[in-house]
Parts: structure tokens; sequence; C-alpha cells
């Protein structure tokens, strides 16, 4: 599919729109209502079985199957990236039961279906991010048991999570966590952001988009209302940081953007390369140009 | 000069084509019909209902077709089908007193009101491969018999035939079967299972979980990770009439049958100063023959009671959370193989902060030798 | 966030020393027909050292969950002089009566609990330090340096191996792992400390110098606590009053030294006798 144009596919007439039934939809609407109302609090919803196997998106695909509607301009990326091969099944397959205008510009988008990411592009106001979530539950993996982590969130007790971090710092002199990065959203509930690098967390501060997390293996729904207080958990002198590359993006030349890093040759020798394919793209249409080439395996170590 | 790969819708498609070329397989080979599936591989057929929670045995014989026989795949296929059909409202409860018997046995008694009928199993052939069933239409001692009318299995109705645990709790010796609550069961596959979970939402998720992950279970109740003390006081394996209340006519309507296997234990009596020690049930259900499963469900339907009958819990298969969170293969099965999905950006965080940890030792080390 | 104490030893003011930190009134506790505990009365004043004395199946264990709150009472209640966050004294108040996110504020400012088995009472899986850095975070404490500073005093207090701080709890010996409980609990100037035989399974020797450590500390603190033992050399050392109790009532109660020398029951004599003499 071109980048610049919005495509629309021809709506499959066998299936409701968007796949989901009504009575459906609205169930998880009432979640989705739930959520926002109560911003980082994991809402219970009757998960359905989808034609996506679980774990591979059907969260994210309830979400925006109970949201979208005919003039929705939807955008699906995994990894950053609109042309991996999850991203493309799952836009084809709600072009093919909405029929509804599809595109890979992040500005040109009402509702982006994410995995791993959150668009290096600021969202506005009337846009909608739908993540992907694996594991809704932040302290999962300091208590598995959800009938014990239902009380900690009550009781906003978490003990568990406030020595893990000490702990880190005394054993490794860092907070060991780089993706799914925990917040306290609206200084009330801890939150899984989704297995986004920490890199990424900063965005979901008082974002003027609206933030919906759907997890359908689990069966939680949760949401970040716009302009709202997201802050990842650290220490006043161990302060959260995001990582930062010696390298620019071998593409374009952006120096703040997330980088993929691949591997070239039998050399070892790298490429680092902007993981947003969108951002890359708008960047080296409006001229920028990054420097083209391979480094030494050496020189690929990143620094802060 | 590296240029972005694209090209994945592409791949995907190409990914459907050479799947539907590796289902035909050998094309001089006779096409494998769903009949032919429904027919002669019915306790795959069997498995794919009853964990798929939809009873038809076409659909499921076409699912076991298309998924190339991986059965978790084609209890995927059934379950998303399952999603998309529209409600009509829930049967009247099936009476398994009233059905049409191809098999009953008991382990508890030697003989039982209605006798004991063996029927089709497994359980007693020498398990050594049939290699005249290499060939098709071979004739064979039995073949031949079976053809000629004799050794066909009479197939019983008796309703003189109560279930040996009814028998023992008419003597006040089995705990009562009717539910603890009133009020509608909830919905397993409607609603999310929260915990702790009614009996009814637990013995659901068990009817729908993977047979393997709940025999083993079982199993291990036997070698003493909370035992239980099993004995089956009946499985009974036949046909039982569906019916349905239209509102528009007022009385139940009989839809169909269909075949379920059923597994009633007696386990562990259980009793305190106020109420006279009886001994406790465990229960299983499926759809078709799917005897191993029924009984593995019952044992371990009967080890998650533990809190409920106030016992210590000790062991893993007593832990409803554990149990039920991970009984579901379809769910298990997703989850398992999404780490095929690409996770190199995560892969990229954890490789930065293994670097500067490492980069961050190497300058002490440096310093410190200075 | 709670303002700390001070400087140890001092009591806020209000907190007038006529009036009681922990009344029990009539408190019991059934399973099934049996009462494990029955009729028990007793005011606790700030300071005073308690001392629950009796054998195994005497009900002194289930007495001291009712007390903190840990079991519902059958009958009677357990009232305690309830600060809010900000330190004001709110009065003798019901312990039925608190929410269960207030119960467990309760549990982890103003009261300690010294489990008999270090494992109950310690995280077993994270560092010494964050063991006792855990109240702390729980009440918004969020510098690491400070924290870590705490940690280190408190062990110092406590007489622990400051080298120790990042060792796993495991690591540690029985009596040190008592230790590291005092040093978790005391971390945010509690005014009550519960403590179930906290020395028992440890050799004599470490036991002696732990109850040491427990009067200086009870002393040093103005610290009230409720100890249950089944040993007579604790309460001797440690409380100024004592609670007889067997078969889940108390038999005799009173000053220690007026127990131990001078016991009136039956029961309580044949205790006192049977304790071996150094």
């Amino acid at each position: 599919m071109s980048a610049t144009a919005m495509n629309r596919a021809r709506c499959d007439e066998n299936y409701n729109f968007a796949y989901l039934d009504e009575r459906t939809k609205k169930m998880i609407r009432r979640a989705i209502l739930k959520a926002v109302a109560i911003p980082g609090y994991q809402v219970p919803f009757g998960s359905r079985e989808m034609p996506f196997a679980f774990g591979w998106g059907t969260g994210g695909i309830q979400v925006t199957a109970s949201i979208i509607g005919r003039n929705d301009v939807l955008k699906v990326i995994d990894q950053g990236a609109d042309d991996t091969t999850n991203a493309v099944n799952i836009r084809s397959f709600f072009a093919r039961t909405t029929g509804v205008a599809t595109t890979e510009r992040t500005v040109d988008a009402t509702i982006v279906q994410t995995r791993h990411r959150i668009p290096e592009t600021p969202l506005a106001e009337h846009q909608i991010l739908v993540y992907q979530v694996p594991m809704p539950e932040p302290l999962y993996r300091l208590e598995p048991r959800r009938r014990e982590t239902i009380t900690l969130h009550a009781l906003a007790d978490y003990g568990l999570m406030n020595v893990k971090l000490y702990e880190d710092i005394a054993q490794l002199g860092a907070i060991s966590r780089t993706y799914d990065y925990p917040v306290i959203v609206d200084e009330r509930y801890l939150m899984s952001p989704s297995p986004i690098p920490k890199f990424d967390n900063p965005k979901m501060h008082m974002n003027a988009a609206l933030q919906l997390f759907g997890a359908g293996r689990e069966k939680r729904i949760y949401a970040v209302p716009p302009y709202t207080s997201v802050r990842s958990l650290d220490f006043e002198d161990h302060p959260f940081e995001v990582q930062r590359w010696l390298h620019a993006c071998a593409l374009c030349g952006a120096r703040d953007s997330f980088l993929d890093e691949m591997i070239v040759d039998d050399a070892g020798r790298r490429l680092f390369v902007c993981s947003d394919s969108d951002y890359c793209g708008a960047r080296r249409a409006a001229g920028h140009v990054g420097a083209g080439q391979a480094i030494d395996a050496d020189a690929a170590r990143v620094l802060r | 000069m590296y240029v972005a790969v694209k090209g994945g819708a592409a791949a995907i498609e190409n990914s459907w084509r050479l799947l539907a070329a590796e289902r035909r397989g050998d094309p001089r080979v006779p096409e494998l019909s769903v009949a032919q599936v429904r027919e002669q591989l019915r306790l795959a057929v069997d498995r794919v209902m009853t964990e798929g929670s939809l009873y038809d045995p076409e659909l499921a014989a076409l699912a076991v077709k298309q998924a190339q026989g991986d059965l978790i795949e084609a209890i995927f296929l059934l379950r998303a089908y399952r999603t998309t059909l529209p409600r009509f409202g829930y049967s009247a409860p099936i009476d398994t007193a009233r059905m049409v018997l191809t098999r009953r046995i008991s382990a508890t008694f030697k003989d039982v009101p209605g006798g004991q009928l063996l029927g089709r199993t497994y359980d007693y052939t020498q398990r050594l491969l049939d290699f005249t069933l290499l060939e098709e239409g071979e004739e064979t001692p039995l073949r031949t018999s079976i053809a000629q009318g004799d050794a066909t299995p009479p197939d019983l109705i008796n309703e003189a035939m109560p279930r040996v645990n009814t028998l023992l709790a008419r003597e006040g010796l089995m705990e009562s079967p009717a539910p603890a609550h009133a009020g509608e069961p909830g919905d397993l596959t409607r609603e999310p299972l929260m915990f702790p979970a009614a009996r009814a939402l637990r013995l659901q998720g068990l009817a729908r979980g993977d047979e393997g992950f709940l025999f083993a279970l079982g199993y291990s109740t036997q070698r003493g990770y909370a035992n239980t003390h099993p004995f089956t006081g009946e499985i009974r394996r036949g046909t039982v009439a569906v019916e349905f209340v239209a509102d528009e006519v007022g009385f139940a309507l009989d839809i169909g049958d269909i075949e379920i296997t059923e597994c009633q234990m007696v386990n562990q009596f259980a009793g305190s100063r106020d109420v006279a020690p009886q001994f406790t049930q465990g229960y299983g259900l499926a759809f078709g023959s799917a005897e191993r499963k029924s009984i593995a469900m019952a044992m371990v339907d009967r080890a998650l009671r533990a809190e409920e009958l106030d016992e210590p819990q000790t062991a893993v298969a007593q832990d409803q959370e554990f149990v039920l969170m991970h009984a579901d293969n379809v769910e298990a099965s997703g989850f398992v193989q999404h780490l095929k999905l690409p996770h190199y950006v995560d892969f990229q965080a954890e490789l930065e902060l293994v670097r500067r940890l490492q980069a961050e030792r190497a300058g002490n080390a440096e310093q410190e030798a200075a | 966030m709670r303002t700390q104490r001070e400087s140890s030893g001092e009591p806020m003011s209000g907190d007038a020393s006529d009036d009681p930190l922990l009344s029990a009134r009539g408190v019991g506790k059934r399973f099934g027909a049996r009462f494990a505990c029955r009729n028990v009365s007793f005011d606790l004043f700030p300071g005073e050292v308690l001392a629950v004395v009796g054998e195994s199946g005497s009900g002194k264990t289930t007495l001291l969950r009712l007390l903190a709150a840990r079991l519902p009472c059958d009958e009677g209640s357990v009232l305690y002089a309830l600060r809010d966050e900000r330190g004001a004294q709110r009065g003798l108040t019901d312990l039925t009566h608190l929410s269960e996110a207030r119960r467990r504020w309760l549990a982890r400012t103003d009261w300690g609990f010294v489990e008999q088995n270090a494992r109950d009472g310690l995280r077993m899986n994270v560092s010494g330090g964050a063991n006792v850095g855990e109240r702390l975070m729980a009440l918004g404490s969020r510098h690491y340096g400070r924290l870590r500073a705490e940690a280190l005093h408190w062990m110092q207090r406590v007489e622990l191996d400051t080298t120790r701080i990042d060792d796993l709890p495991a690591t540690y010996s029985g009596g040190m792992q008592q230790r590291l409980q005092i040093a978790r609990n005391l971390v945010t100037k509690p005014r009550l400390v519960f403590m179930d035989e906290p020395t028992s399974g440890l050799d004599v020797s470490v036991q002696a110098r732990l109850l040491d450590l427990m009067r200086e500390l009870t002393e040093e603190l103005h610290l009230a606590a409720i100890i249950v033992t089944h040993d007579l050399a604790v309460a001797r050392l440690l409380a100024h009053r004592m609670l007889v109790m067997k078969d889940g009532r108390v038999i005799e109660e009173g000053l220690t030294d007026r127990l131990l020398d001078d016991p009136q029951d039956p029961y309580t004599q044949l205790l006192v006798s049977s304790v071996l003499q150094p």
C-alpha cells in the first residue's frame, strides 16, 4: 500500500461491521467507559474468541472493533512499522470487515492500533491510540495471583514494586526494567504501559489523545484519558531516564527517535534505522538524509 | 545501501497458498473427506467438540481437516466460529439418568442395578499395531461377524438404572449432588473468570480445558500431590435428548440428541462434629466418547473443591487460579506461540541496558586498577 | 505523609500518659463450639510492656492475633488510641470499625509485629536494606540514598553487621533475622509492637543478647509491647506486667516481679516452679 494515499477496501457483507456483534461491542464500550472513568484501573471484560490467536492482538482488535466508525481512518503498527506481518494482517482484517480507510501516516489517522511502540509523531485531541497488551497486571512478575493483586490495587499497596526497584539499584546500580516500565496513573493506580520501551513512557504523560489498552487473553481493558498524569516509577536520586543513541538514523538522520539495530554482515557491522517507519519516511520526504552507512561492531555500543 | 523490506502482505498470501498445498499433500493420494474424518476419526472429532465448546460433529470434522489434524488448531477454529453464532437461549439441563447407554461401568461395586455394560472401549485391547488396517476393506474375522449382524453391542435404555452416586446419596453415604447456591450459573464464554470462582464456572473451565493438562494434574493427585482417594462411581456413555423451552410454544421441545460421556467419582469422605461423614463427589462431562477427559475432569474438580471442603491446600491441582488460568489450550497456545512475533524493539532496550552495565563495570574496574 | 517523631523517647504532644494506648474489653474468640480465648480485659499504657504467658494451647497466640486485629473478635472488643496522618489524637477507637485499608496503614506505621518465624515477617527474596526501607517507601519516601541511610542506621541500632545490607535474609542466622524483623518494624517509630515468641528457636546465648537489645529499645523508644511467650525468663526480663493464660482464660495477672516472686494461683505456682534456676 502506498505510504501517502488513504486506502478503502471493499467491505465484506458476510460479517457485521467490524466483525463483532452489536451486543458484544456494547459490552466492550461499557468496559471502556469504566476504564476512562478510573484512569489506570484494569476493568474485566468478556473477551471473545477472535479469528486471531490469543497473544496476537485480540485485545487491541476488540477495542478498535468497538470504537471504529465508518468515517475513521485506521493505522496499525507493530514494532513501530506498518509493514510487519502482524500489522499487515490486522489492518487487512479491519479493511475487510469495515471498509474503513487505512493509512500509514500517523497525522492522517484517527485511530492508531499499536504493538510495542508509541508513534514518534505527537498525537492530537481527535486521535485514539489503542495498545495491544499481553500482561495487563504490572505486578505479575512479583505476584502472579490475580486474587492478591486485585486487593493490592484496591488498597494502593505497592510495597512489592517499591522493594523491587530499591533492590535493583542495590544489586545492579540501575532499575532493570527497560520495557513495560511501570507507571503511576493520575497518582493513583499502578499500570503496565504494555511492552513499549521505556523510551516511549514520557509520551504517555499529558497526551492530547485518548489512550486505550486491550488485553484479550487476560480479559482486561484500561485507559489513560487525555491530559492525564503518567509518572514512571523512580527515585529522586535515581531519576527515570530514557535510552539515547550515539548514532543517528542511517536513512533520515534523526537523533531523537527510537532506533532499530540491524546486523548487516558477517563481520557484525550494524545499521541503525528509525523504528517508526512513517516518521522516518516523512523526514526523508521532507529532505532529511542520513549517513547511509553501516557501523563497525565496536562502534555500535550505545551510550546514554 | 539498506532498503527496508516490504512485502509483508505478499508473504502472508504466499503462506496461505503453501498451507493449502501442504494440507492436500501428495495429489496422487485420494483427498480426505470431511465425512471420513467424522466417521473414522471420531475420537479426534469428539475432543475438538468438547474443548471447542460446540456440539457439531460435521463442523468439528471440517476443523480437523482444515487444521491438518492439529487438534488444538482445530479447537481454535471451532471456538472462533462459535463466537459468531447467534444465541437463542439455554437448554434445559440434560438428564443423564435418562440416557440411551452404549457403555456403563462402575469400579465401586461388583454389580449395580442395571448391570455393567462394557461397550466399545480400548481398555481391554492389546496394544499391538494392526497391520491389516494398512489396507482398506480387508476382511478380518471381527469385521466379517459384524457384517453378518452378530456381535452388535446392544443399546440399552433402562430407567431403572440410577447412577451409583445417586444410590449412595439415597443411603446418606454420599453428599447431595444438588448445587450449593440457587440462581443461574454464569457463562464462562461471556464473562471474565474472577476468583474465587463458583463450582459451576470451574466445571465449565474444566470441560473446555486441555485434556493433557487435566489428566497430568489428575495423575499428580494419584501420586501424592494432594490425594482425593478417588473411586470411579460410574462412567456412562450414550445419547441424551436436548430440550429447549421456546417462549412462543411454552413447553419443552426436543431439538435433538447428543452423545456424551459422564464420569462420577466417589472421593474422600468429609465430615465434622455437626455433619456425619459422607463420601464426596468429583464430576466430569464431555461430548462424544471422551472418557479419559471425563475422568481427569472429575479428579481435578474434586481437587479444586478443597477450599469449599475445608481441606488443606498443598498441591497445584488444588489451586483454582493456577489450574483454571492455564487450562485453556487456545489461550495457552496463542500466548506461547506469540513468542514468534517480533520483539526486537524490547530486545533493543535490553541490549542497551546490558551494554551500559558492562561498560560501567569495565569503567569501575579500570578506575580501581589505576 | 505522616511526619516522623523528632527524637526517640519523647511522646507526641497530646499523648497523655494516663490514657491507655490499647484497651481489651471482654475479648473472646470461638472456633466451632470451643472458645480459644475468652473474657480477656486489660489496659495497656504507652511505654508499658505486657507479657502474655502460657503453655501451648493456652490461647495466647489467638489473643495476640485478636489484639492486632488480624482476627475478628466473637465477643468483646479491642480499642486503640488512633492517631491520624497528622499525628493528632482521635481517642480510643474500636478496631472493628476500621476499614481494611486503614488497618493495613496502622499495621505499617504506628504498630509493629515481630513474628515467631522470621520468614513470616520478612520478604525473604529481597535484601536486608529493602526489608527495612519498605515501610518508608510505602509512606512515600522516594530518595534511595536516604532510604539506604535509614536502613543502615536501624541495622546498626539492632546490632546487625551493616555490610550485610545487600544480602538476602536467607543468608542471615536466625538471631540476625529476628533483629532484621525488629529493624523493619521500628523504622516508622511505632508506639506499639506485638511479638509472638520472638526468641523461641534461638540458641540460649543468642536469645539472651536479643532480649537485652529488646529491653534497651523498648526503654529508649518508649515502646509499648505485648509479648506472647511460654518462657518466663523472657517475661521477667522484658515485661512490666504479665497475664497468665490457661485454657483460653486469664487465671492471674499483675506486676511481673510480684507474680514471679509470689504467685497466687496454683497453676502459676506450677509454672514458676518448673523454670530451671540458672
